[in-house]
């Protein structure tokens, strides 16, 4: 017998239960922009490579253009819609929008959420490409420019405003208690 | 993209149970590369099993002090680990060398070992691929193949493997361990890719039917003094043109002991062993890096497009053992 090509779900988003029919190839980015109305999250190359779509799952940030709705049951999902605290910003919201941290704003919520997980892996410890030393008797290294472009860089922003996301990102890095260096470059 | 039915399975043998049960199914891990694919039409399962919450999620120091990893392991995971950066400083520095922070905390251990060649020809379905399918022809000998293989190549095909993590393990010789419905089972990784011969379509050894479940490290103390170096055509988040994964352990300037293997240069991480063995006793200086590197690519073979890669390797070999030198030395 051929199995089942579509299924209910349940998922949850920002802390809440959506139930949906999905048929199963449909992926969460579009579950969500489809379906659920949850248009916070951008479609950019629906490849994984631009990272427009990143939402977090679990905590952790994911591209939700490669991440099948069916197997994100089970799962916290947090979209740009669940990050602010009602009226008042996340401060890596606040961040962007002190120092201009977009142009157009089509890869902002990706950017964001992709900024807060970063701010978190830092936390962790988590070393990046650009650490020189990974060893864990090197400790964490300080969040510079170079380290935020490289822990960034599955964010692509057509309007190429890098540098101003390299500022929100160290800003709010730096609120949230992290070590930030050399970051204006 | 074809209909597919979609299961989740929580036990090893279930899930090797729903896979020989369908010709058609294949796992899903993190569905990095295997979704793309299928959204390329390159891959059209009739079932996916999802594995990602198998009890395969550990990272354990082995009783002789290397280390197993578990198939569902995230690239994230295995890069923090503490164990792994310290032991194989190497490994964390591949895995982090690839892809994105998004990507990484997607894709997993397993699905790694198993991911596909990014060849435009494979994903191109308008194209012949002998990979894709067999038989077809190699557009890439004649076309668009600046980034392909140089080493270990045939005339069917000349796509290269594209993992930073595999690179790794092939230099710290990993194992992989894998169930089928009747036993369990291991590779060592150096038989676990194989040769592309007239059958590129075939890329590993393992069993029909089988699930990879871990890698084992044994233990390597020259692994202390590694480092995985890739080159790119940009800055980040790019695959490799070129890499290295190298260990070296020198004592009174003589090499007593090193690993070398490269990546983006053959259809599987290629172990430099003839590098390898010119280098065992001889003195730590760039001459004799050069030598060894020399040694290894005299069996390059280049394509119009793609002759770059063996001065490449060549230089990358030189500078990451000059740099592994100083290291031992501080």
């Amino acid at each position: 017998m051929a199995p089942s090509t579509s299924s209910a779900i349940t998922l949850n988003i920002n802390g809440e239960k959506y139930t949906l029919p999905v048929d199963h190839r449909t992926t969460l980015l579009d579950a969500l922009r489809e379906q659920l109305d949850l248009t916070g999250t951008k479609k950019g190359c629906d490849q994984g490579q631009c990272g427009a779509c990143t939402v977090l799952l679990d905590g952790r940030r994911a591209v939700s253009c490669l991440q099948l709705a069916v197997a994100a049951e089970g799962r916290a999902i947090t979209t740009i819609e669940g990050v602010a605290d009602g009226e008042r910003l996340h401060p890596v919201q606040q961040a962007f929008l002190d120092l201009d941290g977009y142009q157009c704003g089509y890869c902002t919520p990706g950017q964001i959420c992709s900024a807060l997980a970063v701010i978190e892996e830092h936390a962790a410890g988590w070393p990046s490409a650009v650490t020189d030393d990974v060893r864990p008797d090197a400790g964490v290294p300080a969040l510079t420019a170079e380290e935020i472009r490289e822990r960034m860089s599955g964010n692509l922003c057509r309007c190429g405003a890098y540098v101003s996301i390299v500022q929100a990102v160290a800003q709010a890095a730096e609120a949230a208690g992290a070590e930030v260096k050399e970051a204006a470059l | 993209m074809r209909e597919f039915g979609y299961e989740r399975a929580f036990d090893v043998s279930g899930a090797v149970a729903l896979l020989g049960a369908d010709p058609d199914a294949r796992f899903l891990g993190g569905g990095t590369n295997l979704l793309d694919l299928m959204k390329a039409g390159v891959e059209r399962p009739a079932l996916l099993i999802d594995v990602r919450e198998l009890p395969l999620d550990g990272v354990e120091l082995t009783d002789d002090g290397g280390l197993r990893i578990g198939a569902t392991v995230t690239n994230s995971d295995l890069a923090a680990h503490p164990e792994v950066r310290r032991r194989y400083p190497a490994l964390a520095q591949a895995v982090l060398a690839g892809a994105s922070g998004q990507l990484r905390n997607m894709a997993t251990v397993g699905g790694n070992l198993l991911q596909r060649t990014r060849c435009g020809y494979f994903t191109d379905l308008s194209k012949p691929c002998n990979k894709r399918a067999p038989g077809s022809g190699c557009p890439a000998l004649t076309g668009e193949h600046h980034n392909h293989a140089i080493l270990g190549t045939s005339e069917h095909c000349v796509a290269t493997h594209p993992s930073d993590m595999a690179v790794a393990l092939a230099a710290f010789d990993a194992v992989i361990s894998y169930e089928t419905a009747d036993r369990p089972g291991e590779l060592p990784i150096d038989e676990f890719y194989l040769p592309v011969g007239e059958t590129p379509h075939i890329e590993t050894a393992l069993p029909a039917g089988a699930l990879i479940t871990g890698v084992t490290l044994p233990q390597a103390p020259v692994a202390i003094h590694s480092r995985y170096r890739k080159v790119r055509e940009r800055a980040s988040y790019a695959f490799a043109i070129g890499s290295i994964a190298a260990a070296l352990d020198v004592q009174d300037d003589v090499v007593r002991e090193v690993r070398l293997a490269y990546g983006a240069v053959a259809s599987r991480p290629w172990r430099a062993r003839a590098a390898e063995q010119v280098l065992i006793g001889s003195p730590a200086s760039a001459e004799a890096f050069a030598a060894a590197a020399d040694a290894e690519l005299a069996a390059a073979e280049a394509l119009p497009e793609n002759g770059y890669k063996v001065t490449l390797m060549h230089n990358l070999v030189v500078a990451v053992l000059t740099a592994l030198t100083e290291e031992a030395a501080r």
